[in-house]
């Protein structure tokens, strides 16, 4: 590859290279036709027998039925719990609960690929993502709080910090069993009990997780997993005999939590949405930024709360920036979620998959400048190309409100303080992006951006022992870390 | 005695006795001491029934006003150093020991107790504050972390303030309890608008004169006295307020208060403290948020 032809030969014909096909095996998973709710150790129908489909969204191909369940189940759910928190795991040593969290771990690590499969086809995010982040994160989750469960009166909350009780946990869709491990690990550790509501379009990762609870010989009521929509995730926040509510999702449905258990002593924490800055000053390492923005909005589909869906880029780099930003973009593959080179997956739902569509559409008719790459989407399923604004300014719907997708919306800056000014004007506050080589000036940036997370020279990096979670309207309370266990204790 | 206030009660009625100089108790809003832009005032009694003064009564108008003054001053007081904010609480606590008498007066005429147990609830609240100052500069070693994350990256998390507080201090107590709930939310960073015990708002009054002669920013600390159930909602629902004590909300309203504040998600504390205990440090953390900070660790 020294002579100038074999250069020659790499410029000029590799975007026409075809990448062959490398899709992961289907054959590690086996779904069943239906599930049950999976209430005081065992699966059972819903008490009313109604069921719903889950489906592929790269496909529509329906997966598995699942049951739906209504507010009987959600008190024999709550009640389960309620026993045996009281009569089992209140009572246990830590020790004794450090060791189911350690063999959760461990299960999760040996059905590793089954679970980031199942993860892949009912979520649609590209088994890439699935394998190398949700199902790896998701048992050092667990592993991590295992080691806080006979330690608690260590961790700075007093001599016997207490549980709560039992845990309500609502999650959602986009990192459906990393969520569940984020819900349920500390919980567990802290000597609470769970009721977990997954959401409606990803369903599977946590019933098997419920299965691995099961063979792991979790005490029975310890772990619920209540399948349905959101009238299933309203009951069970509303249920009385819930002590904690957890929720993570939109900020509008936490509003409404917030609001609906005003006035009782349950506790709450959230985590709620956002819409990130990630902000490029004129020194940043620009090839690494380029990599940060992508990761930062086109992870996942976008489908990220902490996603750096406002790209502030100082003026005078903003024409190299969003050239290179854009040939990047171009390399992005878009397509089957089990394709192991498979950059972009499947828009999550319908649902999404119009609220992005109707998010872009406004920011045409508002007068900012739409550019994807050339990108053929498939004829079934629910695709987004990824997407960028240009001229963008503050007023846009699409700086102001979470799109939830592959869209970034670009803005610029000239100062520092009109970078931090600008990324500031939001009612949210999750994350936020800091691209530069001056070390003082990232630490002034951090300092000032009313943020849960900021992320310099980096993007999207999550770990149970960082602290997560919002300033604002994102939320409140943090999971992960030390901090993570102050949500499960009586503190 | 009658209509004489706290302060002249013991001058003996006597024409050849100098005549007192009264006091207008008004707000503190922004460093100033403005009366009610609403025009109204409330008269303050003692246990004794007897008249002490006649006191501001804030309205929603004047609530707005002192939200705009607090979040002015977020810049200025968040950005101090913890050593600087330290020391300018500390300063207060000295200025507050200074005024001990008139403050032991004030309670004792409000609260209805002995000059001797009024004034060690004065000492306890200078206490409390030299306590409450002190932690400045050690929350975010005792609440911050250095957290080892599975990558070359250098991981840390520390409180910061959330903001604007609101404060309902408690009613029973005009100067600890006041002190207790007004301490914990500046030593932070955060800047605050508190509605004085609507019984007894005198004393905090006082203590808005300490402040304004001390090192506080204008608009640090606000101070309103008045109606309880006619600010509290404003409060609640106040879309540029961070987080809301509930302290000294009626028990019949904290639902719909907590209702209010889920507009916005304001952080809600609710207290219910033995003033004379040692406080924790809960009050600290309910009006700081943790942030978390990544950079790679690389050559």
């Amino acid at each position: 590859m020294t002579s100038k032809a074999g250069a020659d030969l790499t410029v000029t014909d590799a975007m026409a290279w075809e990448y062959a096909p490398a899709p992961e095996s289907r054959d590690v998973v086996s779904i069943a036709a239906e599930y049950g709710l999976f209430v005081d150790g065992e699966f059972r129908p819903a008490a009313d027998g109604t069921t719903f489909a889950t489906v592929n969204p790269a496909t529509e191909e329906p997966l598995a039925r699942v049951s739906d369940a209504g507010t009987a189940d959600v008190e024999a759910a709550v009640k389960a719990a309620r026993r045996a928190y009281k009569q089992v795991w209140r009572r246990m040593p830590g020790s004794e609960r450090a060791k189911y969290l350690y063999r959760i771990a461990r299960m999760l690590q040996e059905r590793a690929r089954e679970f980031a499969v199942l993860e892949s086809l009912d979520n649609g995010k590209p088994i890439r993502e699935s394998r190398d982040v949700d199902v790896p994160l998701a048992a050092a989750h667990f592993f991590y709080y295992a080691g806080w469960a006979d330690k608690l009166e260590h961790a700075g909350f007093g001599p016997a910090p207490r549980p709560l009780g039992v845990a309500g946990q609502v999650i959602p869709w986009n990192f459906p069993l990393l969520m569940a491990a984020w819900k349920l690990a500390p919980a567990l550790a802290a000597g609470n009990t769970c009721v977990l509501k997954p959401a409606e379009t990803t369903p599977l990762t946590a019933l098997l997780l419920a299965q691995v609870c099961q063979q792991a010989g979790l005490p029975p009521g310890v772990v619920n997993v209540l399948t349905g929509g959101g009238d299933t995730g309203a009951a069970l926040v509303r249920q009385p005999g819930v002590n904690k509510i957890a929720f993570t999702g939109s900020t509008e449905v936490g509003k409404q939590i917030a609001a609906a258990v005003a006035g009782t002593p349950a506790k709450v924490t959230l985590e709620l949405g956002g819409k990130a800055a990630n902000i490029v000053f004129d020194d940043a390492p620009v090839e690494q930024a380029i990599e940060g923005i992508v990761s930062g909005i086109f992870f996942n589909q976008g489908h990220v709360c902490c996603a750096g869906s406002r790209l502030l880029v100082q003026e005078s780099v903003a024409d190299i920036v969003l050239d290179r930003l854009r040939r990047r973009l171009a390399t992005l593959r878009l397509g089957d979620p089990l394709d192991k080179n498979t950059d972009i997956g499947a828009i999550n739902s319908r649902q999404q998959l119009d609220k992005i569509t109707d998010l872009v559409a406004s920011g045409d008719a508002e007068g900012a400048e739409r550019w994807s790459p050339p990108c053929e989407l498939p004829d079934r399923g629910f695709w987004f190309p990824p997407t960028v604004f240009t001229g963008v300014s503050q007023s846009h719907r699409i700086a102001r409100e979470e799109i939830f997708g592959p869209v970034l919306s670009v803005l610029t800056f000239r100062t520092p303080e009109e970078a931090i000014a600008k990324a500031n004007n939001t009612p949210y506050g999750l994350s936020a992006g800091v691209w530069t080589e001056k070390g003082s000036r990232i630490l002034w940036c951090a300092q000032r951006l009313r943020a849960g997370v900021v992320w310099a020279n980096t993007y999207n990096r999550f770990d149970p022992a960082s602290p997560f979670g919002g300033y604002q309207e994102s939320g409140h309370g943090r999971e992960g870390g030390r901090h993570g266990l102050a949500a499960y204790l009586d503190v | 005695m009658d209509g004489r206030a706290v302060g002249t009660a013991w001058l003996p009625i006597s024409m050849s006795e100098r005549l007192g100089v009264r006091k207008t108790y008004k707000l503190f809003v922004g460093g100033a001491f403005p009366r009610s832009e609403s025009g109204r005032s409330y008269p303050v009694h003692g246990s004794d029934g007897q008249l002490l003064a006649y006191a501001a009564q804030a309205s929603r108008k004047d609530l707005r006003d002192a939200i705009v003054a607090a979040r002015r001053a977020v810049p200025g007081w968040s950005g101090a150093t913890a050593y600087n904010r330290g020391q300018v609480l500390y300063r207060v606590a000295e200025l507050l020991e200074g005024r001990a008498a008139q403050f032991t007066a004030e309670v004792a005429a409000a609260e209805g107790v002995s000059s001797e147990r009024a004034a060690e609830i004065v000492e306890a609240a200078i206490d409390r504050w030299v306590w409450y100052a002190g932690w400045s500069d050690k929350l975010a070693q005792v609440a911050g972390a250095a957290n080892p994350v599975a990558g070359p990256y250098f991981n840390f998390s520390v409180p910061e303030p959330t903001g604007v507080v609101c404060m309902l201090a408690p009613p029973e107590s005009s100067l600890l309890g006041l002190v207790s709930v007004v301490a914990p939310v500046i030593v932070t960073g955060n800047t605050a608008v508190v509605v004085a015990s609507e019984p007894y708002p005198l004393p905090a009054v006082t203590l808005a004169e300490v402040l304004a002669t001390s090192d506080v920013p204008p608009g640090v600390v606000n101070v309103l006295t008045g109606r309880v159930t006619e600010l509290a909602p404003v409060a609640a629902s106040h879309r540029d307020v961070n987080a809301i004590d509930l302290t000294g909300a009626p028990d019949a309203d904290r639902a719909a208060l907590e209702r209010a504040a889920a507009g916005n998600l304001k952080r809600v504390y609710h207290g219910d403290e033995e003033w004379e205990e040692p406080p924790g440090t809960g009050r600290l953390l309910a009006t700081v948020e943790v942030k978390t900070v990544w950079h790679p660790v690389g050559i």
